[in-house]
């Protein structure tokens, strides 16, 4: 698919110190670069996202670097410790440099 | 200590032949109708929990940019899908579980697919979607989706009998080098391996699904494709009437299993 597309789901409000589940999904074929065009012979050039990260009213709570080895349209859970009410930003980056964001807003009670 | 380990590798063993029969005892609610085994009760543990949770199974990616479509004008005549049909979650209800059905003017079967891209060039006057392409596949899986957890329900009778007839020979017809048909796997042998596959009965009410090894959504004519090659048989084109024909006979054969889509299956 041509088109990338993020999607992210969080609770709308938690209780202040609660920990809660973040999930996201993004479309991504996730070119492993070990494959070979079978008419060319040619290596198919490397396309994955290699970063993950998630920021929580600015401050990081979750990273992950990705490999090869991770599946198309990827799936990731994360847990988070509500603090403050605000805004949680994912960001996804791929090998060409191009940049995916997504943001979601908490309310904590 | 030698024999201490042997013999846990035997428990374990046990432990691992044991699991499969536990699946067929399992409660499988609505995915066991009669004898019938939807291929949910097939997949694994894992598998069945990424299909369960609606967030988490991929091909919603492919559903959610299919109800933008829906509203999205196209082609000459100005209008979307939504002209004609209003609400989808109204209109397409209870499709999935009729189609493949007769087009009267065409006097042929259609599925879903096909009856998409007729609405497209008829009525829209636009391009014809390709097939396996993001937007047929996402498209079908949405209409089909309006239609989940109802019972499949097609009609075989009448004028349709003798696309039905075709599509049962076809089930049961050997091909290919391997000289087998559809029913030598999925009939007398659903539940064992082949190689390392588990077979499946073959039900037709997941799709179009999510296949972890296709790495994205594919149709049921995709699959038949994939089995025509696996039994070294010359496979049909996409949307071939010989594979519309046997769409509806596995959906005869799957009668009353709940509509799935989009599933997931490995």
């Amino acid at each position: 698919m041509a088109k990338v597309k993020a999607r992210v789901k969080s609770p709308k409000s938690v209780k202040k110190g609660e920990v809660f589940q973040v999930k996201t999904l993004i479309s991504h074929k996730m070119e492993s670069g070990r494959r070979k065009n079978k008419k060319t012979g040619e290596n198919i050039p490397r396309m994955i996202i290699n970063s993950f990260a998630c920021n929580y009213n600015g401050k990081e709570v979750f990273a992950s670097d990705w490999h090869p080895a991770v599946s198309a349209n990827p799936y990731m859970a994360f847990h988070v410790r509500a603090v403050d009410s605000g805004t949680l930003d994912f960001m996804w980056k791929d090998d060409s440099g191009k940049e995916y964001k997504k943001s979601a807003k908490i309310a904590v009670t | 200590m030698r024999k201490l380990y042997i013999a846990s590798l035997l428990i374990g063993g046990m432990a691992l032949g044991s699991t499969a029969s536990q699946a067929e005892d399992k409660d499988w609610g609505a995915y066991k109708v009669g004898d019938k085994l939807s291929g949910y009760t097939y997949a694994t543990k894992e598998t069945r929990a990424i299909q369960d949770d609606d967030f988490e199974n991929p091909a919603q990616i492919w559903v959610d940019q299919a109800e933008g479509n829906w509203s999205s004008v196209e082609g000459e005549a100005g209008k979307s899908c939504e002209s004609c049909h209003n609400a989808a979650s109204d209109s397409m209800k209870g499709v999935a579980t009729r189609y493949p059905v007769l087009n009267k003017n065409k006097a042929a079967m259609v599925n879903v697919e096909q009856q998409i891209n007729f609405c497209r060039t008829s009525q829209m006057k636009a391009k014809a979607w390709k097939w396996e392409s993001a937007e047929l596949l996402g498209m079908t899986a949405f209409v089909k989706l309006q239609s989940r957890g109802m019972p499949v329900n097609v009609k075989i009778d009448g004028p349709v009998t003798p696309y039905y007839e075709k599509g049962k020979a076809f089930y049961y017809e050997r091909r290919g080098q391997l000289d087998m048909a559809c029913k030598h796997c999925h009939e007398d042998n659903p539940g064992k391996y082949a190689r390392a596959n588990l077979l499946s009965q073959g039900q037709s009410n997941g799709f179009p699904t999510y296949r972890l090894k296709w790495q994205k959504i594919g149709s049921l004519h995709r699959r038949f494709r994939g089995c025509n090659k696996n039994i070294r048989a010359q496979p049909f084109a996409y949307g071939a009437p010989e594979y519309v024909n046997l769409e509806l006979y596995l959906n005869s054969r799957g009668q009353g299993l709940p509509v799935e889509t989009p599933s997931v299956r490995n």
